[in-house]
């Protein structure tokens, strides 16, 4: 089970809207290397791990990756409260708009909507592991392209601490698929 | 150094932010250094200032876990500001 902290993991108190990197940035939301993708990859892999300890890594690296969603979340309303719907159109943001208003939804910045296909949960220790692996460096790439496409310091504050854990989360990975792990 | 009990609100906030990612991180890597004793030092360190920190803010402001809740004649843990609204606390 879990409980709730009522924070988030790293603040985010952005003050000047923009739809247009709200657009961008949903996609570590329910894109393809986001957050959810994250968070329900290594909760679900965890029930068939073989080992024990490495199943309380992906307990734990998951309920962190619940924690980035929220953050992510926060960018996105952060970005998007209070903007008409004129301003939501001239960001480019009106089929979004049209069918979510300013709620928050899983999609990828293309419009593709949140799709369980886009992470593996495979039974086998080995190949989970390395799926993980390659999940972390997918969304440190994605973070990379999000901050070369965004220049708002308040965004790229929280987004390179975002950037930062997929690191730590490779190399956790990494060693979890060495013997000592694997009593 | 300001002890949580000096802190204002921003400031014990941004406290339990740091000390609690340095839970968090710490707890990531024990799981695959269950026996370096140099992070169950760490972790030990870090845990205490937490959870006195989450104490403390639940004191003066309100709980932030439903664990440091200590309701008297008002429900707090629903009124507290939710984390996404901005414009620190
Ligand atoms: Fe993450």
């Amino acid at each position: 089970m879990w409980n709730y902290e009522r924070r988030l993991q790293y603040p985010v108190n952005i003050t000047r809207p923009n739809a247009k990197i709200a657009k961008i940035i949903m996609t570590q939301y329910g894109g393809p290397d986001g957050e959810i993708s994250a968070s329900m990859r290594y909760l679900s892999q965890r029930y068939s791990m073989p080992y024990r300890k490495v199943a309380g890594l992906l307990t734990d690296i998951g309920t962190e990756e619940l924690a980035h969603m929220e953050m992510i979340a926060a960018i996105v309303r952060q970005l998007t409260k209070g903007l008409s719907a004129d301003e939501l159109e001239a960001a480019g943001f009106a089929p979004y708009y049209v069918d979510h208003t300013a709620g928050i939804w899983p999609q990828a910045a293309g419009g593709i909507p949140f799709n369980a296909c886009e992470f593996q949960s495979k039974g086998d220790a080995i190949t989970d592991l390395f799926e993980d692996m390659a999940a972390e460096q997918k969304a440190r790439v994605t973070y990379d392209n999000i901050l070369r496409l965004v220049k708002d310091p308040e965004v790229c504050d929280p987004i390179r601490f975002l950037r930062q854990r997929e690191i730590v989360h490779f190399q956790r990975f990494g060693e979890a698929d060495r013997e000592d792990c694997s009593k | 150094m300001m002890t949580v009990n000096q802190m204002n609100q921003a400031q014990l906030l941004h406290w339990i932010d740091m000390v609690s990612f340095a839970v968090v991180d710490i707890t990531e890597y024990l799981d695959t250094h269950p026996q370096d004793e140099e992070a169950l030092k760490y972790f030990d360190h870090y845990i205490d200032l937490r959870r006195s920190a989450m104490r403390a803010y639940a004191d003066k402001y309100g709980p932030l876990t439903i664990d440091t809740a200590n309701p008297e004649n008002y429900w707090t843990w629903s009124a507290q500001p939710l984390p996404w609204e901005g414009g620190n606390c």
